[in-house]
């Protein structure tokens, strides 16, 4: 079993560029079904044997399509978003990064009003190891098994996901939830799904610097928790004022600071690894210590 | 981006909201001719991208116009948290009979604007926001609405805004949010804002901070960007496709992917040292990008040893190595480099790297320990 993505999962490219064709063929290769891709004025043919449809809703329509996967750049993107929003698509995974905020306040308040679940944007996608793969991470780092994992970061999942891994500790679902500020499925929500899902027996959950959606999650499980779960926090060493790479990771002021994550997971009973290495074992720990 | 107070202040005078009048002036002479030229007594303002202008000395009142041109002469050239005053913004003085604040910023978790307005004014928000909380009324327009009138006006009342100026206050928080949501603001400040003893209000200051990634459609804001002495490195690194923040450490650090570059720095603290930089290469890094960002590392005086860190995903080993050879082939770099390659052609990368002067570990906290040990 797996969240938001699996078996069921039927993928629309939208974006089949350079890029997004690369990893449209990763994700084939992976054995998610993709159904097709949106590229206005070339509906009716195909690229690379997937056919092609001029707007979202025709494609929905003819293919069933269930999930979108979204490489437009930036500047298009949030039209992107939108048009899968009206077509009613199910989750909608946006990879691509540098979208204006301003454009994802007006997303986050569609989406609001929709049934439909955003990840991203500035995200590596989301992968439910052995069915399906929605995203730009390599596979091989991910197998299958217990874990629900999320993550802001992307290198940082697809080495934590390897750790896993290598110490037998599969995953049900791995969510990169992305590293902007305004994104469309927080932290909180992203665990929300792998607490509520009834195969993940454990959450690994991996924040960094900025904004408090990982105070958020943390309060989540203390009031509503039904399994262990594990932290992790990048940045702790990050100074105040300065943008680490992503565009949400930002200490300002008192607020974002390593340190409250850190004492509000540690205030939920969830314990923080000081170093990616120090995951597996605090998860087997918690799975052990489940009564 | 930041823009300073003189060019925020037309984005705001263009929308409608008041202003004293005021001129930029780049040197005495020109300063005291505008004072002249306004009417006294006037405001010197430095034109500088920080905070705290005023605690450092550089806004002074002048009541005559050879106190304005003496006044200009202390501010330019001025250092104010390393920046120098190259501008000031002569103004005419209001006549203040009260402060008040108004503020727009990106509430991340509500995922909307938030308005914040006081009649604390002209003192940091987040000082306001800590002491005195209950002092800041907020309000979270939906995006497609906009604020509205009986918005604006709920923020007045709760804020307790003196009723002779509740409308005056509550428009030009309207006319505030529109500039916000059409300039691509991450924050819009006027503070203080002025109520005049003749009971108008105008903006005393104005900040504005513009979003990196709107900038693409803000082509006339974009025009304003001036880089600061210490972001130099970070615009460069920049405009070749990587991300770079210089930090005051020893250790050199470059890697793929912020949280992966975010948790190398934190195990450089781990093992006891401390890091020169953030370097993120980004995903799918080829030679070029590699050799350009280990020659940035290595252009630190501060640095006294590299750790390189890649987790191979989009990003290639093999590719990763190639760069390090390129700069490697034309210089013999004076620190000793330290690497840990794994994922996507790791081995490959490894291969290339045999018998190249620098040292390889198989895990993170390995290689930062080493790394560290050997910068110390």
């Amino acid at each position: 079993m797996s969240v938001l993505v699996g078996a069921q999962t039927r993928v629309l490219v939208q974006g089949l560029g350079r890029e997004g064709a690369f990893h449209t063929a990763r994700m084939i290769e992976y054995g998610t079904k993709v159904v097709g891709a949106s590229k206005p004025g070339k509906g009716g043919t195909t690229q690379d044997g997937i056919s092609l449809f001029d707007t979202v809703a025709q494609a929905v329509e003819s293919t069933g399509a269930n999930t979108s996967i979204i490489f437009v750049p930036a500047s298009g993107a949030p039209d992107a978003i939108l048009e899968a929003l009206d077509a009613k698509i199910g989750v909608i995974v946006a990879i691509t990064e540098g979208i204006a905020v301003h454009e994802m306040l007006t997303v986050a308040s569609m989406l609001e009003r929709s049934m439909s679940v955003l990840i991203g944007p500035n995200c590596p996608g989301l992968i439910s190891p052995g069915t399906a793969k929605v995203g730009i991470m390599p596979a091989e780092n991910f197998s299958t098994g217990p874990v629900g994992f999320v993550s802001r970061s992307g290198t940082l999942t697809y080495e934590i996901a390897d750790l896993l891994t290598k110490a037998g500790l599969g995953q049900t679902t791995c969510i990169g939830i992305g590293g902007d500020p305004i994104i469309g499925l927080p932290t909180p929500d992203a665990v929300r799904y792998l607490n509520e899902d009834p195969d993940t027996e454990v959450i690994v959950i991996v924040g960094e610097i900025g904004g408090s959606a990982e105070e958020r999650a943390a309060e989540y499980m203390r009031a509503h928790g039904t399994k262990p779960a594990v932290a992790f926090i990048a940045g702790r060493s990050a100074p105040p004022g300065k943008r680490m790479g992503h565009a949400g990771a930002i200490v300002s002021g008192n607020s974002g600071t390593a340190a409250s994550k850190v004492a509000a997971f540690e205030a939920a009973g969830i314990p923080v690894a000081t170093a990616p290495s120090e995951i597996p074992g605090l998860v087997k720990k918690a799975l052990a210590g489940r009564t | 981006m930041k823009l300073h107070e003189f060019q925020a202040k037309q984005v705001l005078a263009r929308a409608g909201i008041a202003i004293p009048e005021g001129r930029t002036a780049a040197t005495p002479e020109e300063a005291e001719a505008v004072a002249t030229a306004l009417g006294l007594p006037v405001v010197v303002k430095a034109q500088v991208h920080v905070g705290g202008r005023g605690k450092a000395g550089g806004v002074k009142l002048a009541k005559t116009a050879a106190e304005a041109k003496a006044h200009a002469t202390a501010i330019l050239g001025m250092d104010i948290k390393g920046l120098t005053v190259r501008t000031v913004y002569v103004e005419r003085a209001a006549k203040i009979a009260k402060e008040l604040y108004l503020g727009i910023t990106i509430d991340r978790d509500k995922r909307r604007a938030v308005v914040m307005l006081s009649t604390v004014g002209g003192m940091d928000i987040e000082e306001v926001a800590e002491s005195q909380p209950e002092r800041i009324a907020r309000a979270w327009p939906e995006p497609l609405l906009g604020l509205r009138g009986y918005a604006a006006r709920a923020l007045c009342f709760e804020a307790g805004v003196p009723e002779v100026q509740r409308e005056a206050v509550a428009a030009m928080a309207q006319k505030l949010y529109d500039v916000f949501r059409s300039t691509d603001a991450m924050t819009i400040e006027i503070n203080p804002l002025f109520i005049q003893e003749d009971g108008s209000v105008v903006a005393g200051d104005a900040k504005l901070e513009v979003d990196d990634n709107a900038l693409y459609r803000q082509p006339e804001l974009a025009a304003y960007k001036e880089i600061a002495p210490d972001e130099v490195q970070e615009e460069r690194a920049k405009a070749l496709g990587f991300s770079y923040v210089q930090l005051d450490g020893t250790v050199g650090i470059i890697g793929n992917g912020a949280g992966l570059v975010m948790s190398t720095l934190d195990a450089v603290k781990n093992a006891g040292g401390s890091s020169a930089n953030f370097l993120d290469v980004g995903g799918g890094a080829k030679e070029s990008v590699v050799k350009a960002a280990l020659e940035i590392v290595l252009a630190n005086p501060k640095v006294k040893a590299v750790f390189i860190n890649i987790f191979g995903g989009i990003t290639r080993g093999d590719e990763v190595a190639k760069g390090i050879l390129a700069v490697l082939k034309d210089t013999k770099p004076k620190v000793p480099l330290v690497i840990r390659l794994s994922g996507t052609e790791a081995e490959a990368g490894r291969t290339l790297l045999e018998g190249a002067p620098l040292v390889s570990r198989a895990t993170m906290d390995e290689a930062a320990t080493e790394a560290v040990r050997l910068a110390t």
